[in-house]
């Protein structure tokens, strides 16, 4: 079977990506409410948003860093971008979040297109501390100078005195899209302990997710996507042989840009409020992360690092000791305090430094993140001898080096 | 005039601080060719080695002092350090109130050590990486020593106070000619930017002078050829890692009466001291330098009144718009050499 010009692997490979997306609220949550395992559930929608709009915004990194090999430190001032996008519009217009995304989308592409053209003039590390320049620069300046624009500290948000022109009288006061308003649940049905939410912002999100990554999947199989790939192995070979790579990899830095201003503005379509600490260099650190983590240069893993990353921040968070306690008390107590002694390094208000030593080993011991780990157990199972990663590596290229040299 | 004056001396000691991490990360680059991400968190941990030898200074136990009573006619107890008790009331209060100069020395032979581990531990497997990955792997390294710090000391900056001989101002003005009050400047600044200086002399005569210096500098040059002249080169860069590492320690564990160790002061200093390498030039120990008391300079000049009403926002933004001009005009930054990190 072959839909939207999609070969019949990928259309597959895209079936079940909507499938597990549109699934996520039953999926995530296994474990009966009430139950000792059931922290471990994150089928809520705050959570699952966060899942969507993060997998975007790791996509869109991929596609600049994935393929390029370009790294990036800046990438947050295009989320924080799209988010100040999007609320303006709900000042000016009204709450319907059919006005913001575009623009969200238009001008953190503008954005992009300024920073990638003075950015790309270097590659390497001296790419990578431009871009971190840049980011830096629009998060102090939206601290300090801008705040006629951003409200500095306090956030962009909504107040009654904002002229919102198009508000009717019974039009929704939360973001919502003609009339769906994102913070609803349009069902909540439980089954024998079993509770599951279905959220409006979720379903949205998740359709713009899957939207975005068919996106994604086109430029990845594109002639563009394979010049991008070239530009990543060899670029000065590309420079002999004629070819002007500039535009290819600013093309690039403007569709990650883009990708980064829709998650941001989808952000301010879940909460309608804008904080320049979404700008601030560690947050362009995290999609490097959840890029690394998962497997740069894949389909998959952006999605997977985001998914990781945004579970454990949830779940490791919210461990505290009376959990701990209830998973321990079967042991002596010695044994329990021991254990919950050293759990109080990884769970709780430390999960960072769970996340730092993640992050170590798998730059370590698996360059190409989660999928490889996937991919190599899969070989385990076949009991093949691996050859160029068996039949699956179409989908996951064999990691190369992440910076051109 | 004297504010000119003022704002050079504002920026000496910031500068210093980017100077010297600076110079750690320039050795460590061009010694072993490592981007180290986790340079600030070297900066951080020796702010935290000073905290830490204050506490263990301020040990006490209570004891009944036979000349003073409280008012119901009882012996009076009082709290006594340690120190006190062994090296008797003068000398010991001399130590306790000494204690950020005390850290110094104990945070050389820490941070030698913590260097040596991480080197032989940890970098040493990524030689032969992208730069991207030792980019990535010392980044999570820097995240991972930030949170052990948060776990044992916390999230608030802690007070570390400087000895009292030094603290306060004095009035700078009044010693080059002039008006009182012109200049005031605080003693610790002072302190601080000597104490940079004479380090900085410190490493450059070590490399300059020193034969052990000479080799690490033809081992920068070319490696391979000092390797085959039968040298163990490994062994020595390892030793100017841990130098380095040393440097960005004492460092900051001379900042921390100006500005209150925190867990997330060394990744506030490494993105700074980042740019500023880069400004200096990749791989050139003096660029790094110049570049550092530079950026401090420009960055206390931009945050005065009259430039920031003549320019709104300038402050926030000077660094990294100096950055990216030199980025764009003089590639290799102020005083880089060819060839290094070009692509």
């Amino acid at each position: 079977m072959k839909i939207l010009g999609l070969s019949a692997k990928d259309t597959r490979f895209l079936l079940i990506v909507i499938f597990l997306t549109l699934a996520t609220p039953i999926l995530l949550q296994p474990f009966p409410e009430g139950s000792g395992l059931a922290t471990f559930n994150a089928g809520y929608p705050d959570l699952m948003q966060r899942f969507a709009i993060f997998g975007i915004f790791a996509i869109g990194f991929n596609i600049l860093f994935g393929l390029t090999g370009y790294l990036s430190f800046g990438h947050a001032a295009f989320l924080g971008v799209g988010s100040y996008t999007v609320v303006w519009m709900y000042k000016l217009l009204d709450y319907n979040v059919v006005w913001g995304l575009p623009l969200a989308v238009i001008t953190s592409g503008i954005f992009a297109l300024l920073i990638g053209f003075v950015s790309l003039r270097r590659s390497g590390i001296y790419f990578s501390i431009l871009t971190l320049a840049f980011a830096q620069m629009s998060y102090n300046l939206a601290y300090s100078v801008l705040t006629p624009i951003t409200n500095g500290e306090t956030g962009l948000q909504v107040y009654s005195s904002d002229s919102q022109v198009l508000l009717g009288a019974s039009e929704p006061t939360t973001p919502h899209f003609f009339g769906i308003v994102m913070r609803d649940n349009f069902w909540q049905p439980n089954f024998g302990g079993w509770q599951f939410t279905f959220n409006n912002g979720y379903y949205f999100t998740a359709i713009i997710a899957i939207i975005v990554f068919y996106i994604s999947l086109r430029i990845f199989r594109s002639p563009f996507g394979l010049m991008l790939r070239a530009i990543k192995t060899n670029q000065t070979r590309l420079n002999y042989t004629g070819i002007n790579t500039r535009p290819y990899t600013l093309a690039a830095f403007v569709i990650s840009g883009m990708y980064a201003g829709l998650a941001g503005g989808l952000m301010a379509a879940m909460d309608p409020l804008a904080g320049a600490e979404r700008m601030q260099w560690t947050a362009s650190g995290e999609v490097v992360l959840m890029v690394i983590l998962g497997g740069a240069g894949t389909l998959m893993g952006p999605i997977l690092g985001a998914g990781f990353i945004k579970y454990f921040e949830n779940i490791f968070s919210k461990i505290n000791d009376q959990i701990l306690q209830g998973w321990f008390s079967w042991m002596p107590d010695w044994l329990s305090g021991l254990l919950i002694e050293i759990s109080h390094f990884f769970v709780g208000k430390s999960w960072h430094l769970t996340l730092g030593l993640l992050f170590m080993l798998v730059v370590i011991f698996l360059p190409g993140g989660l999928v490889e780990a996937g991919q190599r157990i899969a070989r385990l199972f076949k009991k093949k001898p691996p050859e160029n990663g068996g039949k699956g590596s179409d989908h996951h290229p064999q990691p190369a080096p992440h910076v051109a040299e | 005039m004297d504010a000119i004056i003022l704002q050079i001396l504002n920026g000496l000691d910031k500068g210093s601080a980017y100077a010297l991490i600076a110079l750690g990360l320039t050795l460590i680059f061009g010694t072993l060719g490592v981007v180290n991400f986790a340079h600030g968190a070297l900066f951080m941990i020796g702010a935290f080695v000073a905290v830490t030898v204050q506490r263990f200074l301020g040990f006490s136990f209570e004891q009944i002092d036979p000349d003073k009573t409280d008012f119901l006619g009882n012996p009076l107890k009082v709290k006594v350090t340690y120190v006190e008790s062994w090296f008797g009331p003068e000398v010991g209060g001399t130590i306790v109130d000494w204690s950020v100069p005390v850290a110094v020395l104990v945070a050389i032979p820490i941070m030698l050590l913590v260097g040596f581990v991480m080197e032989r531990g940890l970098i040493k497997h990524f030689y032969k990486r992208p730069h991207a990955d030792q980019i990535l792997v010392t980044f999570g390294l820097a995240i991972v020593l930030q949170e052990l710090i948060k776990y044992f000391y916390g999230a608030n900056p802690i007070q570390t106070p400087a000895p009292s001989a030094f603290k306060g101002s004095f009035d700078f003005g009044v010693l080059v000619g002039f008006d009182p009050n012109a200049i005031i400047y605080p003693y610790w600044r002072l302190v601080y930017f000597a104490f940079a200086v004479v380090v900085l002399g410190a490493v450059f005569a070590f490399l300059r002078f020193t034969t052990f210096g000479m080799v690490v500098r033809a081992g920068m040059a070319d490696r391979e050829t000092v390797g085959l002249l039968g040298i163990n080169i490994d062994k020595r860069f390892t030793i100017m890692f841990g130098i380095a590492a040393a440097v960005a320690g004492i460092a900051g564990v001379m900042y921390t009466p100006i500005l209150s160790p925190n867990y997330h002061m060394g990744m506030d200093f490494l993105v700074l001291s980042f740019v500023v390498v880069v400004v200096g030039g990749m791989g050139s120990l003096p660029g790094a330098v110049a570049a550092g008391f530079l950026l401090g300079i420009l960055q206390s000049f931009a945050s005065m009144n009259e430039i920031k009403s003549l320019i709104p926002g300038i402050d926030q933004v000077i660094i990294y718009l100096v950055a990216i001009i030199i980025l764009l005009t003089r590639p290799r930054g102020l005083l880089g050499r060819a060839g290094v990190m070009e692509d």
